[in-house]
């Protein structure tokens, strides 16, 4: 009996999932409606999250208008999905987004047996931890007895559980699906120590009631490298979202900005002109037109300029290049040449 | 599956054909209807594992003995991050049922007092007793689940600033309330023994004394005897054991108290917005039972001389009970599915141990949902059989 009812459910929930990730002509279907769904975050200041006047904003939020621009050449030309750490995966399985940029960490388990595959990393973080200040607590090996917020369904649920064992210390761990409920309760002294991916901590500090109050520990204890991802099966649309990706970060190591784009058409430069679609027919052979990375830069920018805008110097959470710088000023991002 | 069957009795002349039988024909339907589910069943999950396999899902229960890696703030099983998903899975349903069960004794005592309280004579029971019902039956649950939540959170002091009670030895801040932990000696299994013996004899005694007063009138003070049996002798034993129980008393250390058990917030606020949500419900069925059992019957009781607590109990109470049970039922299984809200106030239940974290870890959706659908039936299902049984006892038996 119950191994027919199980059966049944499976099935009937499979069914519509299965529909969607046997097609593997994103781009066409994204053409026809004239929109990429992305899936973002619920609200993380800097990379996913809604403005004053309602419109999305964010390095996630660019990336997604990044491959708008190259398709639609029209950076609007996307609706966003807000998830939860935990609704995420099945958005992206089941056909309900195109890609799914929010604050994801790329692991092995996840590219490998989700049906999903990741496109780059597009922001490298590690995890952190947050204490009030009234703790005088300045290293996160002093934690030991504290309870701990966190989200579920995250990389930092696991992480979390493998420093303080690691370290001998025992923890209490508070866990919520929604990212509302855990700043929620630690703003109200439910627990003295929120974790979560360091670039997490500083945008979710500009939240709380009184951010000077709160002090980010030095200790990173983990690798979390952040990533847009795709479904699998779908070798093209993961070819675009890979390129505007590369196409962002070798922008900018190749000097191109939205403010110098003019000039930079006029280059005779080799390099410049095959990334412009001054030669060659990349932009074609990908499914696109050959001007696809001066719509991206025109629209959104190089990827200097995202970061900067979104949670650099230009930004309030004013967090350093660091890993994040090119791989020419001793960072990690790299961006594949366009040849 | 029954077939309905037509009365086809004897009288009846020879039938032309079988192809005109009834009941060859009711079977031949039901036959085809099976094989017709069988084959939509097999279709779907063969179709549904075909699907996850090219979508690159991973697929099955394997994961199921696998590591979880991740630590659950409150079980009342053995639990660690080294323990294996089907663990975590077992810890996240014992915590179901254990807010559910307690969930349901507090909605039904507070639900039955208001239900009386609506029909009091009192003006200002009856019109408490009335706003509380319409409050609360009228905010969502989830409102009123953050709200409690919100209520216990802000209401309570950092552990440095505990509410110290007995001695200083029961704390209460917003990390829960703590109290001291009661380890078991050589010689607790008598105390054990003594409290089960306590009962058996209670039992024997109250039936004895229901016989007794069916037979002579005589009325024998069964409640207090058995209390004197349940509770007192144990007592008596306990001090002459010696106490045979080590305290060990929570301390203050760093952040957090040490030792002792904790009675979380998150699990504070959950009973209290289910309790308190689900016993406006009773209080309404409880009212409605009450109303519909015929005046005359208090009058008649009245009128015998009984009086009005004794004609509530005696009387109203157990030809109410055979309206209000199946209602009751209803609400019962309403308060176990609501449970499931628990993730929105951080309570470990199943649904936010296993449909999330478990879910999401090992990305297994369609396996650990299934799961968890048919663990919520097979517990409506189990409830709702523990209900119909119970209502056919108190059902009325017609002499
Ligand atoms: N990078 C980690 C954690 C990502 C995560 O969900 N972080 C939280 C806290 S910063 C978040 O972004 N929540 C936003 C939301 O739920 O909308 C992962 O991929 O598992």
């Amino acid at each position: 009996m119950t191994k027919i009812i199980l059966s049944a459910v499976a099935g009937a929930a499979a069914l519509t999932l299965g529909a969607h990730a046997a097609s593997a002509q994103t781009l066409e279907a994204v053409k026809a409606k004239g929109y990429i769904q992305c899936g973002v975050s619920t609200g993380l200041a800097g990379f996913s999250n809604t403005d004053d006047a309602g419109e999305w904003t964010g390095l996630d939020v660019d990336f997604c208008r990044a491959m708008a621009a190259a398709i639609f050449d029209d950076p609007e030309a996307v609706r966003f999905s807000p998830l939860s750490a935990v609704e995420r995966f099945t958005a992206l399985q089941s056909g309900e987004i195109d890609v799914l940029s929010r604050n994801t960490t790329w692991t092995m388990s996840r590219d490998t047996a989700l049906g999903l595959n990741f496109v780059g990393v597009t922001f490298y973080d590690g995890q952190g931890f947050m204490v009030p200040a009234e703790l005088n607590v300045d290293s996160a090996l002093q934690l030991s007895g504290a309870s701990v917020c966190v989200q579920s369904g995250t990389t930092t649920e696991l992480n979390l559980t493998d420093y303080f064992s690691a370290n001998n210390m025992e923890y209490n761990p508070v866990v919520f699906e929604g990212l509302e409920e855990v700043n929620a309760a630690y703003n109200a002294g439910r627990c003295d120590v929120y974790t979560t991916d360091s670039s997490g901590l500083y945008a979710i500090r500009l939240t709380l009631d009184n951010p000077d109050d709160h002090v980010v520990l030095p200790e990173l204890i983990s690798k979390e490298p952040l990533g847009p991802a795709v479904r699998r099966g779908d070798d093209q649309w993961f070819g675009i979202a890979k390129w505007v990706y590369y196409g962002l970060v070798y922008a900018e190591e190749l000097g191109i900005s939205s403010e110098n784009l003019e000039e930079m058409l006029a280059s005779e430069n080799p390099d410049v002109r095959r990334a412009l679609g001054g030669d060659g027919t990349f932009g074609a052979d990908m499914g696109l037109e050959n001007d696809w990375l001066v719509k991206i830069v025109r629209h959104v920018g190089n990827y200097g300029e995202v970061f900067e805008r979104n949670v650099g110097a230009d930004s309030p959470l004013q967090i350093e290049r660091g890993l994040n710088a090119l791989y020419t000023d001793g960072g990690l991002q790299y961006g594949m040449p366009i040849r | 599956m029954t077939i309905a069957t037509i009365d086809s009795s004897a009288s009846q002349p020879a039938r032309a054909s079988l192809f005109y039988d009834p009941v060859i024909r009711g079977v031949v339907f039901q036959v085809l209807l099976a094989l017709f589910i069988i084959y939509l069943v097999y279709s779907g999950v063969t179709n549904a594992a075909n699907n996850l396999a090219r979508a690159g899902i991973a697929t099955g229960f394997g994961f199921l003995n696998n590591r979880a890696g991740f630590d659950i703030g409150q079980s009342l099983i053995p639990y660690t991050a080294n323990s294996t998903y089907r663990q975590a899975f077992f810890v996240g349903l014992t915590n179901t049922i254990f807010v559910a069960a307690i969930g349901i004794f507090f909605a039904t005592i507070l639900g039955f007092i208001v239900g009386i309280a609506r029909l009091s004579k009192n003006f200002l029971v009856r019109k408490v007793a009335e706003v509380y019902v319409e409050t609360l039956r009228n905010i969502p649950l989830l409102l009123q689940l953050l709200f409690w939540y919100k209520a216990v959170l802000s209401a309570l002091p950092a552990p440095r600033g505990s509410i110290e009670m007995f001695n200083s030895s029961v704390f209460l801040n917003n990390r829960g309330l703590i109290m001291p932990q009661y380890l078991a000696e050589a010689g607790a299994s008598i105390f054990y023994a003594s409290i089960a013996i306590g009962i058996a004899v209670a039992v024997v005694i109250a039936r004895w004394a229901k016989k007794r007063q069916m037979a002579t009138g005589q009325i024998f003070p069964t409640i207090r005897v058995a209390l004197g049996l349940i509770i007192g002798v144990p007592l008596v034993v306990l001090f002459v054991l010696g106490v045979p129980f080590t305290a060990e008393y929570p301390e203050l250390s760093g952040f957090n108290f040490r030792g002792g058990t904790t009675i979380r917030p998150e699990f504070m606020a959950l009973l209290l917005g289910l309790s308190l949500y689900t016993a406006a419900f009773i209080a309404e069925i409880v009212r409605a039972g009450i109303l519909a059992v015929s005046k005359g019957q208090t009058e008649a009781a009245f009128s015998l001389g009984l009086r009005p607590n004794t004609t509530m109990r005696l009387v109203i109470i157990p030809q109410a009970l055979r309206v209000i049970i199946p209602p009751l039922t209803s609400q019962y299984l309403n308060l176990t599915k609501n449970s499931s809200l628990a993730i929105a106030v951080g309570y470990p239940d199943l649904v936010s141990v296993f449909s999330g974290t478990v879910a999401n870890q090992t990305g297994q959706a369609v396996e650990v949902i299934s799961i968890t659908m048919i663990v919520y039936l097979t517990l409506s299902l189990l409830t709702s059989a523990f209900m119909n049984w119970f209502n056919s006892r108190v059902a009325l038996v017609e002499r």
